[in-house]
């Protein structure tokens, strides 16, 4: 059985930087990543971050996914396993199980780190499930991680960050967007992006939805209509786009099985993206020693992700005596997140972790 | 409306369009940017003072047209792709519209290419003047378009003529 002070479970954004803080401090760090690459979702992320210059604002995913990893992977401190899939968390030992190469490793923490990510949501329509359907996270893996085209034309449903971004991806790959559809009155990415794929000739159809999508063995086109402001469809607005890809951008959901297994408490908070773990300041659940941070926590930007995970690694390490400098450092970050959260785009996270303070209720 | 469309509206663009008189100076950086969210690289990447200091990394750019000289910096900085540079001291009858662009094939200087206005709507021809892509640039290039002069504050896209429209 492996045997470490501090575990990170997810290479992402939150898990890197995690194990990046716990392990400055001094840390014994053991990082568990079930791709074959550090980086989570940064790896398909080729547009300039926001943020301030802390956050690598300006700096494209894709490259600050490569500088985080070249310090993890230099750090003396922290053992990196890769295709290594935690599968399960017994509290009774602080035990993780990872699937690793042909075998079952376990794994005794003191502390963990759980960045686990989070799932993309589905849409129910008529024939959801004919070829060239996808979610937003596997167009960008087929395009940006293993170089294939997904098709030639495309209509995306959902005009929030994910939406916009990858249909500016996708038209960088050459696909033709037909459209992006999206039911809620207001664009809900940032207006930036939405202008940039607008002025590439995109229409951003919003409140509208998607009824059914057509084809025989693959798609072929899809019927779009207008909502009215109850969200219903308005009968005679139906219209049919040619397209052989739809990409479903419609929201993500926190992964937190292992967070339950554990005992954690969690709550149901819409404006998080579903049920999270209740966590004090420091991202500390309400098991002691256990830790949450990045999307696991509450759906967020990466730049979010990266201080929560910075939070979550100076306070693992703070319980094995790593204490030096932790108070400055962890104000930092506290003052970080406040700051990256203030405008009014951060209205929705701040009602939703304030929701998440009372236990849930409104 | 911006919010429904992606196309920001006159009275938007009118808050931060540069004076006519300094348009016709020399270059000049458009920063269309209408949502507070968190990022400030514009201030950061800004050597000549032209973009004031945030007090908060959501506040609006502000930028001082007097102090900017043009030079485009901020162009490949801004993650919104959001800063443009106009020109309309290029000639009597064309102004320079400097475009951030992050598509391959790259344009050639000569190029006739179509100019599209924020909508992605072809509003005339315009010519490439040059085209930036060094490491400087990192991978947000610059094509510089020369455009009727009458068409600088609305031009802001372009497309190859022998595009499928994409």
């Amino acid at each position: 059985m492996l045997k470490t002070e501090v575990a990170v479970v997810g290479g992402g954004p939150a898990g890197l930087m995690a194990a990046l803080a716990a392990a400055e401090q001094g840390a014994r760090v053991m990082l568990f990543e079930a791709m074959d690459h550090l980086g989570g979702q940064l790896v398909k992320q080729t547009h300039r971050f926001f943020g301030s210059e802390k956050e690598h604002a300006g700096t494209r995913g894709i490259d600050i996914a490569a500088m985080l990893s070249q310090r993890v992977t230099a750090n003396p401190n922290i053992e990196t396993f890769l295709e290594a899939s935690a599968l399960g968390f017994y509290r009774d030992d602080q035990i993780l199980s990872i699937e690793f190469g042909e075998g079952i490793l376990t794994c005794q923490a003191g502390a963990v780190v759980f960045a686990t990510g989070a799932s993309e949501k589905f849409l129910s329509f008529e024939n959801n499930d004919l070829p060239g359907i996808y979610g937003a996270g596997a167009v960008q893996t087929l395009m940006n991680v293993h170089g294939i085209l997904p098709g030639e034309k495309a209509v995306m449903v959902g005009a929030g960050n994910i939406g916009l971004i990858v249909s500016y991806q996708l038209m960088q790959a050459g696909v033709r967007v037909q459209a992006i559809v999206e039911g809620a009155e207001r664009i809900g990415g940032y207006l930036v992006h939405a202008s940039k794929v607008r002025r590439a000739g995109v229409p951003i159809l919003t409140r509208h939805s998607i009824l059914r999508a057509h084809g025989t063995e693959a798609l072929e086109a899809v019927t779009v209509v207008e909502l009215d402001s109850s969200w219903q469809p308005i009968p005679g607005t139906e219209r049919t786009i040619e397209a052989d890809i739809l990409c479903l951008a419609v929201g993500l959901s926190p992964l937190v099985e292992m967070l339950w297994q554990a005992g954690c408490r969690m709550t149901y908070v819409p404006e998080l993206g579903g049920h999270v773990p209740e966590r004090n300041q420091w991202m500390e659940t309400s098991v002691p020693g256990l830790y949450v941070a990045g999307d696991a926590s509450s759906v967020e930007e990466a730049s979010s992700a990266m201080v929560e995970g910075r939070l979550a690694g100076l306070s693992a390490a703070a319980r094995f005596g790593y204490t030096h400098g932790v108070g400055e450092r962890r104000q930092e970050a506290l003052a970080d997140l406040a700051s990256l959260r203030s405008g009014p785009v951060g209205e929705k996270i701040r009602s939703g972790l304030a929701r998440l303070a009372k236990g849930g209720k409104a | 409306m911006l919010e429904r469309t992606g196309i920001p509206d006159d009275e938007q663009l009118a808050r931060v369009t540069p004076s006519p008189e300094r348009r016709a100076r020399g270059p000049v950086a458009v920063v269309e940017c209408f949502q507070e969210i968190p990022c400030n690289p514009c201030y950061t990447s800004c050597r000549f003072g032209a973009m004031q200091p945030f007090e908060d990394i959501n506040d609006l750019p502000e930028i001082d047209h007097e102090k900017c000289n043009g030079c485009g910096v901020c162009i490949s900085r801004c993650p919104g792709l959001a800063i443009f540079v106009v020109d309309e001291s290029y000639s009597e009858s064309e102004a320079i519209v400097r475009i951030p662009w992050e598509f391959l094939p790259l344009p050639s200087p000569g190029d006739r290419v179509w100019a599209l206005d924020r909508g992605g709507n072809v509003v005339g021809e315009a010519r490439v003047e040059r085209v930036l892509a060094a490491k400087a640039q990192d991978r947000t290039n610059q094509v510089w378009l020369a455009v009727p002069r009458g068409l600088s504050m609305v031009v802001r896209n372009m497309r190859a003529r022998e595009s499928d429209g994409r």
